[in-house]
């Protein structure tokens, strides 16, 4: 009944099995590329990875981010006003990873994307040294050749999964999945709120029935407390407008309130 | 020709599916639900009852006689949807889609608009069948579209204006996919035109058939044969598929859709999707759209808030690049002369939307043999437009 998809292990897939063998939960965290500039998020990635983030969810700037509450709006129309498009968006991670061995996930919609030529996209993310890209419209009926070009560079292509989802979509999109599954937590846009669903629990069990993946639970994630929750039967946790928010607010020391913030989910997670 | 859409909603290579994974299981039970009803005779019958009693079905076919003369060429037929209850061709898409939300069991409706036609139409069914409803409408749109806003309010709908963006109809639809995502389990989504997700392109279009259906029978009765051409503005297009659709398989006739040029093509300042336009990927299908090299969608401009959308219809893509249809474009100061024709010639006030039709038609007609047959859709009426008008000729209101 469960399906786990046989590849190569990446720096996403070594990542999780880490965490496990430690028994600690992985946290992903989001930030825009070129969010308010390229050389700042460049220097968040290494900040939020110094307080213990496991994996980066790097956003891709569109004009028109549907899946999106106001903070990741606003944080997205920020990078496109500085320049930032996606050939900055590869460069940036290129840069990267010269210092960092963290994975990185580019996280987008599908308009940039196709419009770049899906090969060269594909190519582009595999020199640039990215691990994994999860295009939040591009459900698993419309993602067949983008998946091909990414599966022939060994770079997963993440899908989301919904408290919508039936059973006959998780098992499509478990079979097509690599990386980690993304649940979304709430039927709604990202953006932070003050609870989470007690109905997540059961939706992410329902879920690890039919896949071996690693389910990571996101959308309206902003406390420790929170994060802590929401792991408790998945094995990670996406925290993206919480930190977004911070960035901002232009605070004297972005990096160090970033960086403190991300500690502060660290430790919510693994605190025993 | 080939039945178009296929299985998932594509047109050829248009169309499609691209929304988040939370809309999924709505728009397939969505398509679910209107595959099962549109075949039932109860749910023929309703709709059937409501078009007739309540829009005010069949609309005339009207040979515009002054206006063929002013034109000098083609004899012009006016098909009237400006007659419809509400104003607009819109209303008979929101009484298909209502009837079917009402079977889903839904209890909220929500739509997007831009000129305010397909809000008006959304509320006024909302209000006649007892939903909430809520209209997502771009800040820009809502000033200069005032007197629907007004109306939406009157009949009940809460009017939200939307502020992101280029704050006209793409942003109100990016607003209202927000709030289906948020809301899925109670709302039913009532588009506007034959965009979005499959199985919305397919059905509207068939709910805007009858403009063609009606039509074609019209038109043989008038002049014993089939027409020549076809014209009808496109933004979306729901109006221009209602009319073409029917006579997609009539060889001879010719067809045009009519997109805003705004100031002209080449100063970038239109919403011309297809006849200026790129492939790629927004609100749900793939599609012609106004675009810059790095995907992300620009700003558009035409007169005429209606029209003012960087992408068009999966359907009218694929007709484009098959050349079934051709499609052109009119300036905004070209529809405004079209405005100012109809209204002096025949005592008709068209909406801006439609006088880029009717704008066209007349330049179409010119070259056109005295026998020789156009129908033109007048998707609206111009009431709603007499502030942006009165703006452009420099009238006191």
């Amino acid at each position: 009944m469960k399906q786990s998809n046989q590849k190569e292990t990446n720096r996403i897939t070594r990542t999780f099995e880490g965490l496990r063998e430690r028994g600690e939960k992985a946290l992903i965290t989001f930030i825009t590329a070129g969010d308010p500039d390229l050389h700042t998020t460049r220097e968040l990635i290494f900040a939020i990875e110094r307080a213990g983030a496991d994996i980066i969810e790097l956003g891709i700037p569109f004009s028109d981010p549907m899946a999106d509450g106001p903070t990741i709006q606003a944080s997205s129309e920020r990078a496109i006003r500085a320049g930032t498009h996606l050939t900055d968006v590869l460069a940036l991670v290129k840069e990267v990873r010269k210092k960092s061995e963290i994975p990185i996930v580019l996280f987008g919609y599908y308009n940039p994307v196709f419009k770049f030529g899906l090969k060269r996209f594909a190519r582009g993310v595999k020199a640039a040294g990215a691990d994994g890209v999860l295009i939040v419209d591009l459900p698993a009926e419309e993602a067949g050749e983008l998946k091909d070009e990414l599966d022939r560079e060994g770079v997963d292509l993440i899908f989301l999964l919904t408290p919508t989802s039936t059973e006959e979509r998780i098992r499509l999109i478990s079979g097509k999945a690599s990386g980690f599954i993304y649940y979304i937590s709430v039927t709604g846009v990202t953006g932070a709120r003050k609870g989470l669903s007690g109905k997540v629990h059961g939706y992410v069990k329902r879920v690890k029935r039919f896949t071996d993946l690693p389910v990571g639970v996101g959308f309206g994630i902003s406390s420790p407390a929170q994060a802590k929750e929401a792991c408790r039967h998945a094995d990670g946790v996406i925290v993206g407008s919480a930190i977004v928010n911070l960035i901002a607010k232009r605070g004297p020391d972005i990096l160090k309130e970033v960086g403190a913030f991300v500690s502060g989910l660290k430790r919510g997670i693994t605190h025993k | 020709m080939k039945k178009t859409p296929d299985r998932l909603g594509h047109f050829g290579p248009y169309g499609g599916r691209y929304i988040s994974e939370t809309l999924m299981p709505a728009v397939m039970a969505l398509e679910d639900a209107y595959l099962k009803w549109k075949k039932a005779p109860e749910f023929r019958k309703e709709f059937e009852y409501y078009l007739s009693e309540y829009v005010g079905r069949p609309t005339p076919l009207y040979f515009a006689q002054r206006l063929t003369e002013l034109s000098g060429g083609a004899r012009i037929y006016l098909k009237r949807e400006d007659l419809c209850h509400t104003g607009a061709h819109k209303i008979n898409n929101t009484i298909g889609q209502i009837l079917l939300a009402k079977r889903m069991g839904k209890t909220r409706i929500i739509a997007e608009t831009g000129a305010g036609q397909h809000g008006v139409a959304t509320a006024t069914v909302a209000a006649m069948f007892g939903f909430e409803c809520e209209i997502y409408m771009g800040e820009d749109d809502i000033k200069r579209q005032s007197p629907n806003v007004f109306r939406m309010k009157l009949l009940g709908a809460k009017v939200t204006p939307v502020t992101s963006g280029s704050r006209t109809l793409k942003d109100a639809m990016n607003e209202a996919l927000r709030d289906w995502v948020t809301n899925v389990y109670s709302t039913f989504y009532i588009i506007g035109t034959v965009a979005g997700p499959h199985p919305y392109p397919m059905m509207v279009r068939d709910f805007q058939s009858r403009i063609g259906v009606e039509a074609r029978a019209q038109i043989k009765k008038a002049v014993g044969r089939l027409p020549d051409l076809l014209v009808a503005c496109v933004g979306g297009g729901s109006n221009a598929i209602g009319l073409f659709h029917p006579f997609l398989d009539d060889k001879k006739v010719k067809m045009t859709g009519v997109e805003a040029g705004g100031h002209g093509l080449s100063t970038g300042m239109h919403a011309a999707s297809i006849s200026g336009g790129t492939v790629g990927v927004l609100h749900g299908n793939k599609t012609y759209l106004l675009q810059d090299r790095f995907g992300q969608i620009t700003d558009t401009h035409s007169i005429s808030a209606g029209l003012d959308y960087p992408g068009v219809g999966p359907e009218h893509a694929y007709l484009h690049d098959t050349g079934r249809v051709e499609y052109a474009t009119i300036t905004d100061k070209e529809a405004l002369h079209g405005f100012n024709a109809l209204t002096l010639s025949e005592g008709i006030i068209p909406a801006l939307e439609s006088s880029h039709a009717v704008a066209y038609a007349m330049k179409a007609a010119k070259g056109l043999k005295k026998n020789s047959v156009i129908i033109v859709s007048l998707s609206g009426r111009g009431d709603k437009d007499l502030a942006t008008v009165s703006k452009a000729f420099n009238y006191e209101l």
